[in-house]
């Protein structure tokens, strides 16, 4: 990947982190951007931990971790981001911060650095509008945890050039990525189709046609899923899965996407699921329960 | 505990040997009817009242088909179940187990203990059209049908996206080309005459299989 040597990441969150070690691992110099010092420097230490466990397994040696951490920056400084061929937000899923991000950067970095999106749920084609550089935003989704989950969801917006949808396409496959081709569409292919699902398994347990234990025990027992729906669900949290049902319902308003009421009397609950200790079962007694 | 098979032939559950049907007795306090007429079968059981279990095996049907019904306080000694499977691929371990609101524990852990005791995994539901799972999937392998006419990604995109991303060891499109889209019409059309939500109307990919299958082409 000749054309990509330096990468950006905006954003030292749980999936931001995880994409700077995928770029680092993959030899590119890595710059992680946040506003704030201790979200770097917490994401230093689980990229540290990550690593580490690495070693262990025999996966990277101890120098090829050296390196790596050697090309792998953290910055509070958005003009750092000026050296970078190609910057990865991944900041909070909202448009209008994420016009503010790229339109800043528009500002620092060269005519040639590639804009792309991890987004899960918003459009290419808007994010791009607000960008100031339309032809040269781009949609990479990464799964969590990144680094990780080989799939990356790949999206060109209505104005994205044809020739830096290929480079970001190659620059995926040098990471050594699964790129997936998708339209601007909605959640793309995983939340498109992951969103709603869930939300029928939490309209069941409403409608009480089985407790969620049964449900996650079926669809694993009966499709060999690896987790169950209501599992899943605890594991994402009911506040995100609200903020995914919105995103998507407000774009789609497929009633599927719609928010169920359930989940948001559990918020109000505080049964956020796995990092409240209660969601669909209840993690501190270790006992299951329903919704 | 002993129990008593009746089988009246072309099980969907058990189209082959399995241990709940070497395991059964000449009697039992629980009663296993499987089989295409288990409905008229269950007319027949002696003694109804005093066994612990009476277990009839469903197809798309609700359980009150075979039960009556009566103002939402409908329950008894007599079960559903179906081994769960998709088309005309395998059975699977699991066996939904169909209860009504007023059902007896016991009679559920009388039904639970024979299907366990065969190595069979139980999921206990109420009795709503589809169960568990055919009411979950089915509108999400419609919505994949769906997706591929309006061309969001190609068949084999779509189905590595949802194998890669959520670890499914099948994507929906090659799942359901393997156990048959006509199938999956035969359950859409069932749970969408009872529903009647659009989720569960059968894909054009489906009703297209459903036609060409009634040809008799492939």
């Amino acid at each position: 990947m000749s054309s990509i040597k330096t990468v950006g990441v905006a954003g030292a969150g749980t999936m931001g982190a995880g994409i700077a070690i995928v770029a680092a691992r993959a030899g590119f110099r890595t710059i992680l951007y946040d506003t704030r010092q201790d979200t770097l420097d917490r994401a230093r230490r689980q990229t540290e931990g990550f690593f580490a466990k690495s070693v262990q397994r025999g996966k990277l040696t101890a120098q090829a971790v050296e390196t790596i951490m050697a090309n792998l920056t953290g910055t509070t400084e958005m003009a750092a981001m000026a050296e970078c061929d190609v910057v990865i937000e991944a900041v909070f899923e909202d448009l209008k911060v994420k016009h503010g991000l790229f339109s800043d950067l528009d500002a620092i970095c060269p005519p040639h650095t590639i804009f792309a999106s991890n987004t899960s749920t918003l459009s290419i084609t808007e994010i791009a509008g607000g960008s100031g550089r339309p032809e040269r935003v781009v949609g990479m989704h990464f799964c969590l945890p990144a680094q990780l989950m080989k799939l990356i969801e790949m999206s060109p917006g209505l104005t994205t050039a044809p020739e830096v949808f290929d480079t970001a396409w190659k620059f995926a496959e040098a990471m050594g990525q699964r790129p997936v081709k998708t339209k601007d569409n909605p959640g793309f292919i995983l939340n498109y189709f992951l969103v709603p699902f869930n939300n029928d398994a939490i309209r069941m347990v409403e409608a009480g046609v089985a407790e969620p234990a049964d449900i996650d025990r079926a669809i694993k027992a009966g499709l060999g899923y690896p987790m169950g729906p209501l599992e899943l669900l605890d594991l994402i949290g009911l506040d995100t899965q609200l903020l995914l049902c919105e995103a998507l319902h407000g774009v789609t308003n497929d009633p599927r996407a719609a928010c169920p009421p359930l989940v948001k009397r559990m918020i109000a609950a505080n049964h956020l699921g796995r990092k409240s200790g209660r969601g669909f079962y209840n993690y501190d007694k270790d006992a299951m329960f329903g919704g | 505990m002993p129990y008593q098979l009746i089988d009246t032939g072309s099980s969907r559950s058990f189209p082959a040997a399995h241990p709940l049907l070497d395991g059964a007795s000449a009697s039992g306090e629980v009663v296993v009817l499987i089989g295409a007429d288990a409905d008229s079968a269950l007319t027949g059981v002696s003694d109804r009242a005093s066994r612990a279990a009476i277990l009839v095996e469903l197809g798309t049907e609700s359980l009150g088909t075979h039960t009556g019904e009566s103002r939402g306080a409908e329950g008894s000694n007599v079960l559903g179940f179906a081994r769960f499977r998709l088309g005309d691929g395998a059975p699977s371990d699991l066996v939904e187990l169909v209860r009504q609101p007023a059902t007896p524990d016991s009679a559920i852990a009388a039904a639970r203990a024979v299907l366990e005791g065969a190595g069979l995994k139980v999921a206990v539901c109420g009795d709503f059209a589809g169960r568990i799972i055919d009411r979950l999937v089915r509108p999400y392998y419609n919505a994949a049908l769906r997706r591929l006419d309006e061309q969001l990604a190609t068949a084999d995109d779509l189905d590595l996206t949802l194998k890669l991303g959520l670890g499914y060891p099948e994507g929906p499109i090659g799942l359901l080309e393997r156990t048959g889209l006509a199938h999956h019409y035969d359950v859409t059309s069932a749970l969408f005459e009872t529903l009647g939500t659009p989720d569960y109307a059968p894909a054009r990919r489906a009703v297209v299989a459903k036609r060409r299958a009634e040809k008799g082409l492939t």
